[in-house]
Parts: structure tokens; sequence; C-alpha cells
């Protein structure tokens, strides 16, 4: 905790040593501190006449103030991942739309384990993953309750914008901003203030060249990757640096990336993957399978062991498929007997 | 009456928002209404009514569009008394990113998305700054990366801020900044006595006036020019 006491009588160059994550609150503020570093801020303050205030419409009564929360937010930001991992989610019975109860009691997920939820377009899947996000406690119409570790959740859960529970990954996402990968991924990273920069952006890019059919590099601009690699980019990147313990994928189209690899890879980073799919093999790689129906969860299906060995047929003919596309794309011929090779 | 003040660049997504968070207020048996500031043109008053949402709403054609919000703030309020509501909220488009419609001890609301740039947050003022809760529209279209980006530039800028994330077209999110709207507990009948959580800028220049004509001779008043010295 850092107190107005202690950071008023700092120099602006002693709190930039010891919190180097402070230059940032000053630059997105557009508070120009070069050659002020031997001020302390009361004096940094003072320096301001009420003209230039007003003209750049800056507030510095409260800057203080709201110096101290965002460094706290920031402290706790980053003592984080030390301090309190989520190791389990719980969902516990509501109502479906009509107002009948669910019959499933709790829900227990636990950290890398991958479930699947199905049901119809409208019935309920978003409701369910909005419950999880906002960690429901019976005060949304479904009247879920969610646990995380087994106890009624923090409410920062639902309130800081650092702390978020669940990271999504959708179908119809795109990078909008005009930057290569390597940029991109240095930008996340600085915005996590994660330390070694250099090593987790080549640590991503390397997971994402792992589960992408076709490889790129650093210099590639994001927005010129296809569809599969932005999907591996995104999964590779969400996996190791976001801050979500849970992750949401709405589908994952099967193409160009391996996406058997990128499940791991999110549960090997021991996130809790929800997935929303009707894709068979998708869905059966699924420790259990929720089934959605008229705004309820009307049933929890765990994968039988039968369905295990559909898996590995699908897997297979996936497999043949990703081949194929690999010869197409080599500028092969196919073959005719392509499905015993 | 709760009032609740929304803010946010044009085309952020403020309507839809609103419309959702309504939707879902309406649900808890309460009246709301809404007031629509706008420049020029807006049909969004049609929106609402489809929706069943008793609207008024306001152009300030020549003048600036948050000035003539606070003009007018206290009539909108009684408007609100007089037609029974349990919550009116406000909906204005900041145009130069500059002014802030905010009001000390309101609920102020800003609405920006996740589509205009990661720059965004820094430029601009007290809009963003002074919100109580900033709600990021369109995360639907961007990466998960660039959320985590664009919501920790807001929080360096505004670190008191709730920052939810509300997707306007499927209402994820709506809900719940549904619940926070609705849990404010300060009752108003009347505006009047209270103060901007910002000063507007003053702006008092020969083209505020109608003044057409371009060159030095034309200008008068409140003037600054760029330094153009290398």
């Amino acid at each position: 905790m850092v107190t107005r006491e202690i950071l008023m009588q700092m120099k602006i160059d002693e709190i930039l040593s010891k919190y180097p994550f402070v230059l940032t609150y000053f630059e997105n503020n557009k508070l120009d501190i070069s050659g002020s570093g031997k001020k302390t801020l009361m004096e940094y303050k003072k320096q301001f006449e009420d003209y230039e205030l007003e003209e750049w419409a800056m507030d510095l009564s409260k800057l203080d103030e709201e110096l101290i929360l965002y460094m706290n937010q920031m402290l706790e930001f980053l003592g984080e991942e030390k301090e309190q991992g989520v190791d389990s989610l719980t969902i516990l019975a509501g109502q479906d739309k009509s107002g009948n109860e669910e019959t499933f009691g709790e829900l227990k997920i636990e950290k890398s384990d991958i479930i699947a939820i199905v049901g119809p377009t409208g019935s309920g899947k978003s409701r369910l993953l909005a419950d999880i996000e906002w960690t429901a406690q019976r005060d949304t119409p479904t009247k879920r309750g969610i646990l995380i570790n087994g106890e009624v959740p923090d409410k920062k859960w639902r309130f800081s914008s650092s702390n978020k529970l669940v990271a999504q990954l959708s179908q119809n996402m795109n990078f909008v901003i005009d930057l290569t990968v390597g940029e991109f991924i240095e930008l996340h990273a600085k915005s996590r203030m994660v330390e070694r920069e250099a090593e987790v952006v080549a640590r991503i890019v390397e997971a994402a060249n792992y589960l992408a059919g076709e490889k790129f590099n650093l210099e590639t601009p994001v927005t010129s990757l296809s569809g599969g690699q932005s999907r591996a980019l995104m999964i590779a990147d969400t996996a190791i640096l976001s801050t979500s313990p849970i992750v949401l994928i709405d589908e994952i189209e099967n193409a160009g990336i391996d996406r058997k690899k990128a499940l791991k890879l999110l549960v090997g980073e021991e996130k809790i993957v929800l997935i929303a799919t009707h894709d068979p093999t998708l869905a059966l790689m699924a420790k259990k399978r929720i089934v959605i129906k008229n705004g309820g969860i009307s049933k929890i299906i765990e994968t039988s062991e039968n369905e295990k060995d559909v898996l590995s047929e699908l897997e297979k003919m996936d497999s043949i498929i990703q081949n194929l596309r690999a010869d197409l794309r080599g500028g092969n011929t196919v073959k005719g007997d392509f499905y015993n090779a | 009456m709760n009032l609740v003040t929304f803010s946010g660049p044009p085309s952020s997504g403020k309507t839809s928002v609103i419309l959702k968070t309504i939707q879902a207020i309406k649900q808890r048996g309460l009246k709301v209404g809404v007031i629509k500031f706008d420049c020029l043109y807006t049909d969004d008053d049609v929106l609402y009514e489809k929706a069943g949402v008793p609207v008024k709403k306001g152009l300030s054609g020549a003048l600036c569009p948050d000035h003539f919000f606070v003009s007018n703030i206290e009539e909108v309020v009684q408007w609100g008394v007089k037609n029974k509501l349990d919550i009116l909220i406000t909906e204005s488009a900041g145009l130069c990113n500059r002014c802030s419609p905010y009001i000390k001890n309101i609920q102020a609301v800003c609405v920006i998305d996740n589509l205009s740039g990661m720059n965004t947050p820094k430029k601009i003022g007290p809009m963003l700054k002074a919100a109580d809760i900033v709600v990021i529209t369109k995360g639907d279209i961007v990466s998960q990366a660039e959320r985590e980006v664009f919501s920790s530039r807001v929080s360096s800028v505004n670190a008191k801020a709730i920052v939810m994330h509300v997707n306007g077209l499927t209402g994820q999110g709506a809900y719940e900044l549904g619940t926070i709207i609705e849990d404010c507990e300060n009752q108003i009948d009347s505006v009047k006595g209270m103060e901007l959580r910002f000063a507007m800028p003053s702006a008092l220049c020969s083209y505020c006036l109608g003044e057409k004509r371009i060159g030095e001779q034309y200008q008068m008043g409140n003037v600054r020019k760029i330094n153009m010295e290398d």
C-alpha cells in the first residue's frame, strides 16, 4: 500500500525508480514530467498556472488521490499471481426462463478442465457466460450463484478492469490495430507490466506458430494474418499473457489451426476452458458438456468412453483433412488412397 | 427520481447500450425515461419510442451541444418528475472531446468503443476522466488482447471508475450495468444549485458568431495560433 504521506514527500524521480509503472500514468494523462524529476509531487502540482489547467482540461486537485488509487491497483495487480489463483469455479443451480428450477445442484469446474456448452442459438449460452463473468449471486434473471475456490467471490471480479474473470475468444473477432505481430504483443505485455517482455513475446509467437498451419514471424503485420493464424495468435496470447483464469471460446473454425494443440496450450497454462460449440471434435474433447434449454441448464453429460472412441476417429478424419490442405497449399496433387495414408 | 448522465463520442454505441440497459431495468418494474441531446439531427428518439420509453429530444443546432445541455438540464429534470419517472437518463455526444455534461453527485457514465483506437483514452478529456462508470462497447469485434490493452488504458486515466464491457447488440453486460444504475440511492427532484464536475471551455471568437471569411483581420476574441516554428 502506498500512502499519501509517503508519496507526497517523494521526488518524482524517486517515485519513478521505485514504481516504474507510474510513468504510464503520467504519459496517459498527458502530464509532462521532463525536467521535474527533482520536484516532489506537491511542487509539481503547484507549477501549473490556472489558465494552463483550463486550456488542457486538466484537473490536478485530485492528482495525488487518483495517482495513489492507480498505484495501489497496479501493486495489487502485479502481486496478483502469487497471492490468489482461481483453482475452481462452481455454478450453483438457478432457474430457466419459465422459472423451473435447474436440477443439477452444483457444478464444480477445476482449473485445466475443458467444459463444452451446447444448445440452440438463443437458448441462454450467453446468459450463462454472463453469470460467470459477473460472479452472479442469485442477482441475475437465472438466479444462479457462482463460487470461486468454493467461496463467495470478492467483488473485485465484477468491478476491476485488470482482474477480469473471463477472457473471451469469439469467432468473428479481428485485429483492428495496425501493428506487426511483435509490436502488438509487446503492447499487450506492456499493459500487463510483465518483466522480460522480449522473452514473453518470443514465447507467444513460438506457441502461435506451433498451432498455426502456416508460419508467421514478429515482422508480419497482424492485419495480414490469415483466419487460422489470427486465431492461433489470439489463443497463444490469451493463454500466456491474459490474467483471466477462465477462457471462453465461441467455436474454433477448423481451418489453419490445430484445435487440439490449442486447447492443450490453454489447459497447460492452468486455465479453465469453456467452449460453446456444436463441432463434434471440440465438444467431445471436453470432459463434460452442459446442455442448455430455455435459458436453463437442462443436463450435464460426462463424455463417455464410447464417445472418446468416436473422438479418436474424428481426430483421424481431421488430420486427413489437414494433410490434404497442406498438400494443396504446397501445390501437390491429391492421391486417391489418402484415407489409408 | 434517479438521474443518470450518459455521454460518449458519436457512434460509440450509447443508444444501444441505454436501450438494452432499460430493457433490463424495466423487468424490475421501474419507469425509465430518456432525453436525447444531439447537434443537428437524430432519429434515436424513434428507437426509444418503439421500445416504449418516454423520450424527448433536444437539438442544439448552432450552439455547442454541451453548453446547450447545461442550459436545459433543470427543465429536463422537471419533465422527468412530471412524468413520475424512477430513472431519468440523459444521452449526449461529446463532440470536441473536451466538455463533459457530468454533474457533481449525479451518476455519470461514459461510453467508448474498442474500435476508436488505442490512444483514444488519452485524447478524451473530462468526459472520460470524470466518469463514475466507463462502458466499453464493440468488444465482440476485436481481439482479447486489444480489449485488455484498451481497458487498461482507460483505467490509467480514470482509476476510480468501474470499467465494464457491454455488448450493445446482444445486451451482454447490460443487465449488470442496470444493477449498478439502480443501486444508486441519490434521489433528486431538481438540479438547481448543483455544479458541473468540470468547467466547459470558453470559446468566443468571431467564428462562434457566424463569421465565414478567412484571414487574420476577421479573427477576433479568443484566438490562438499553432506554433509553426521549427
